[in-house]
């Protein structure tokens, strides 16, 4: 066994390692695949067509999220697009068939499902997790190897638990210092994938360190690991401490008692050893941030909120004028014109990226006392069930809801729009989600990324307002 | 899966980076059950005119709608082809549509495994190399390309010739049609070796508790 010190990627990578045949892919093992209605139907048939059973249902947990309606109990329950409904049914049918555990819609854990593996302390250090979606990295928080996969590895999984991966390569990013009032996980986010590209980690793992990424709860580096698969990484992961262990202690699906003692102990053998070599570094300066807003059609297009959307000069190469003007194009907005001026007519809270209890609380202190500008569309799709009880109990419904709110039961919502809640052509939208692209939230709708405090103070003001100005405003009337 | 290895055929420019699954295949589609019939919403948001309320019209200035680009079954585009969300899907539209075949600069990761997946032959050519190609297929539509993948080619009848790198099992899987559970169930004495010691690993177990 060698000594030579190793990443927390390496370790993990290395424990899960069943064979490596020669000039072939490593077989690794899957700890954890999370299943949804939408990546797994037709792995389930792929499965029946070859009489093949699911070798280890015990690792397998399964939720509905994309398709649900947000509007009601009644309404999600009743799912009036068809081809929603059945695809909804096929879940229930498969798990029942195939023996995987299965958070209905109105089950008390149900939520999206990057949301509901933390929640239930499935989630957890060292583990290998994937799932038919892009932002499983989101999992990486707790020092786990998470990453999306298609239908087709899906059915590998569910067959084997097992993938055949290529090793990736290793990239630390190191934020470093204090983060400026006003700036949060989600500006950390984007900045670096404004820096490093949309393509910028393609064939990496990334690991997010320093004293930054250190200070964030682990909601806050869950938002940071989920939107890893924008700058095209394969994972993002931040090595386990305290905070990280005490977020899981005492869910449901955590180790108790002497196994809890003996889980610590393993989980404090996996941070990145001194001296430990990463095949790629960045270091950002935690004081240079600021709070972002996206311009464009990719998450790279951004610009911090005293800033402006960038000219043709600006553009580094041939192919970035290219998508500048395509971008200009189809968000309706010319360059040079700040970002402060731009106005919206919509504002979505929630996703696997921003619908965390910490965000609902943090938009919440921004628009208490407060209702939403004439006009504007404003709702808030908590993450899930939990969240959302959470939510109540600490009132921030009823704060957003005398504010103008709409207070949605849990799911993915506008972040896609593979349930009724799209944008209409031309609508503008503040979304707290991880994608900006062409037609994402709603074919013609605009989207522009931004954290839920920025979301929340654009909902009050009716364009983009720098949080940091409108916080000391507040703070100074209170 | 069907064996592929050398495709002589037009090819559709789409001289555009970053092109995400969301345009390959949008979401209203992903409701399916179905592994098939994705063809015709390839690029959907692009290909239509959907303007007009209950009516869908062709938009006659996209590539794929010009009748000389009919039957390609290689698609030229710029860097980071596929990014975005996991979706199979993308895969199947290109697959289904007739594509057999895409050529870009860089590939994002999820995708180039779905399309390994669905014997669509990825070949990463330089920025320079992707230019020529995209300025050749769009100057004249016949122009005709040949992918080899036994010898990781992509030449023209005008002297162009460039080279392709890929993984050596993944080239061995396209070339034979080979299915990823089969190849994995060889190791099935490994994997049942380690999953007896792994399994000891309470910690690796996503249900502790119970």
């Amino acid at each position: 066994m060698s000594t030579a010190p190793k990443t927390l990627f390496e370790k993990v990578w290395q424990q899960h390692v069943v064979v490596e045949p020669a000039g072939e892919p490593t077989i690794l093992y899957i700890d954890l695949h999370l299943v949804h209605e939408v990546t797994s139907p037709q792995a389930f048939d792929g499965l029946r067509m070859a009489g093949r059973k699911i070798r280890r249902p015990d690792r397998h947990i399964a939720t509905v999220d994309h398709n649900v309606p947000t509007t009601s109990a009644y309404d999600r329950l009743h799912i009036v697009d068809q081809v929603s409904a059945a695809q909804v049914n096929a879940l229930r049918k498969n798990c029942a068939e195939f023996g995987i555990e299965f958070f209905d819609v109105q089950d008390a854990s149900q939520g999206i499902v990057h949301m509901i593996g933390p929640e239930l302390g499935a989630t957890k250090p060292g583990m290998t997790i994937v799932c038919g979606d892009s932002h499983t990295s989101t999992h990486g928080a707790f020092g786990a190897l998470a990453f999306g996969i298609g239908t087709s590895e899906v059915e590998h999984v569910m067959a084997t638990q097992t993938l055949p991966q290529s090793k990736p390569k290793t990239f630390r990013i190191t934020v470093d210092g204090e983060l400026p009032f006003g700036v949060t996980a989600k500006d950390i986010i984007l900045d670096i994938i404004g820096k490093i590209g949309t393509d910028g980690a393609t064939g990496y793992v990334i690991e997010y360190a320093g004293s930054a990424i250190r200070s964030l709860s682990m909601e806050g580096r869950m938002t940071i690991c989920n939107m890893s698969i924008e700058a095209g990484a394969r994972a993002g992961m931040i090595a386990p401490d305290e905070t990280t262990f005490a977020y899981l202690k005492g869910r449901r699906f955590a180790p108790q008692g002497t196994a809890w003692d003996e889980a610590v102990a393993h989980w404090k053998t996996l941070p990145t050893d001194e001296g430990a070599i990463f095949d790629r570094e960045l270091h950002i300066d935690a004081a240079t941030l600021a709070p972002a807003v996206t311009w464009g059609t990719s998450p790279g297009m951004h610009a911090t909120i005293e800033g402006k959307v960038p000219t043709l000069d600006e553009a580094a190469t041939d192919a970035d004028r290219k998508s500048f003007q395509r971008a200009y194009e189809y968000m309706d907005l010319k360059p040079g014109t700040p970002m402060e001026e731009i106005r919206i007519d919509t504002v979505f809270l929630g996703s696997c990226t921003n619908g965390r209890i910490e965000d609902l609380r943090a938009a919440a202190a921004v628009v208490k006392g407060h209702h939403v500008a004439t006009k504007i569309r404003a709702m808030v799709v908590p993450g899930s069930q939990a969240v959302k009880r959470q939510a109540e109990a600490e009132g921030l419904d009823k704060i957003f809801k005398s504010a103008g709110f709409e207070w949605r039961e849990p799911g993915c919502s506008m972040c896609l729009g593979m349930n009724p809640d799209i944008l209409q052509p031309g609508e503008r939208c503040a979304s707290t989600s991880n994608r900006n692209f062409e037609g994402r939230q709603g074919r013609g709708g605009r989207t522009h990324l931004v954290s839920p405090e920025m979301a929340a103070a654009a909902a009050i003001t009716g364009h983009f307002t720098d949080i940091r100005k409108w916080k000391q405003t507040e703070g100074a009337q209170r | 899966m069907e064996p592929i290895n050398i495709i002589t055929s037009k090819a559709v420019p789409l001289p555009l980076p970053n092109i995400d699954t969301d345009q390959i295949i949008p979401k209203q589609f992903l409701k399916r059950i179905e592994r098939t019939g994705y063809g015709e919403f390839l690029f959907f948001d692009w290909r239509y005119d959907l303007d007009t309320p209950d009516h869908v019209e062709e938009r006659k200035d996209f590539v794929l709608n010009k009748p000389e680009y009919k039957g390609a079954e290689i698609l030229i585009a710029e860097k980071n082809f596929g990014c975005g969300s996991s979706r199979e899907h993308a895969a199947w539209a290109i697959n289904q549509y007739g594509f057999r075949a895409v050529i870009a600069p860089t590939f994002a990761d999820i995708f180039f495994s779905n399309a390994g997946k669905n014997g669509i032959v990825l070949a990463r050519l330089t920025e320079e190399e992707v230019q020529t190609l995209l300025e050749r297929c769009t100057k004249n539509p016949e122009h005709k390309l040949t992918i080899n993948l036994e010898a990781q080619t992509v030449t023209d009848d005008q002297g162009f010739s460039a080279h392709f790198d890929i993984d050596p099992f993944r080239k061995y899987c396209l070339l034979n049609g080979l299915d990823d559970i089969g190849l994995t169930l060889r190791h099935k004495d490994s994997l049942d070796k380690f999953e007896q010691t792994h399994d000891k690993d309470f910690w690796s177990a996503p249900k502790t508790a119970a």
